[in-house]
């Protein structure tokens, strides 16, 4: 399985009611010393979710990093994360 | 050796009012999250104490210890852990970065 589709794998497990757009972007990071070839290194995710109301964005970041912790041992290098309730990503819908 | 390096960077924190662990220095950062971060700190002209870890391994470990997270670059403001790159540019864009420094009585020279 792909990298991008293993950490969406293991966000959905984690958080069942979730929502999850994720899009590598490793190809923007080639030649950086945390890009080790493989394609498969950084990543750009949205998360929708409930779960993440009344976490601060501090907790709902490392909410997703616990979920994808062991993932970072292999290739993972980079998660750039916007992480919004359902109520937040009605009223933010930019991008 | 891990308490070491966390009261190495106990020190750094309670010594400094900011504190960006970062790749590279703030006049040349060598990873574009941590470029980013020090764009906005420059952008309100909060002064800040750069780390570099890339000069030193286990301190770039250590520094995901600490702070129990797994990327570079690491905010910390008066002792606290404000936020890595996307945190640090969704709390500027939203002005709430700005209010946290003022409500923490970091001077600003912009």
């Amino acid at each position: 399985m792909r990298m991008s589709e293993r950490i969406k794998a293991v966000i959905e497990e984690g958080l069942p009611s979730s929502c999850v757009d994720i899009v590598n972007e490793s190809d923007r990071h080639i030649g950086h010393a945390g890009h080790d070839g493989t394609g498969e290194s950084h990543f750009k995710l949205e998360v929708v979710c409930n779960e993440f109301e009344g976490l601060s964005r501090v907790q709902r970041q490392r909410v997703i990093y616990s979920l994808v912790e062991q993932l970072f041992d292999e290739n993972l290098h980079a998660l750039s994360m916007r992480l919004l309730t359902q109520a937040e990503a009605r009223l933010n819908t930019k991008e | 050796m891990q308490n070491v390096m966390f009261d190495r960077i106990q020190k750094e924190i309670d010594n400094h009012d900011v504190v960006l662990f970062m790749k590279g220095q703030a006049a040349f950062p060598q990873c574009g999250f941590s470029s980013l971060v020090v764009q906005v700190l420059s952008q309100l002209g909060v002064p800040f104490k750069d780390i570099n870890v890339l000069e030193d391994s286990e301190l770039r470990q250590g520094i995901k210890d600490f702070t129990n997270w797994p990327t570079i670059p690491q905010l910390y403001v008066k002792g606290e852990f404000v936020g890595g790159c996307d945190i640090i540019r969704e709390m500027y864009e939203s002005g709430e970065l700005q209010a946290l420094l003022q409500d923490k009585g970091i001077a600003s020279a912009a």
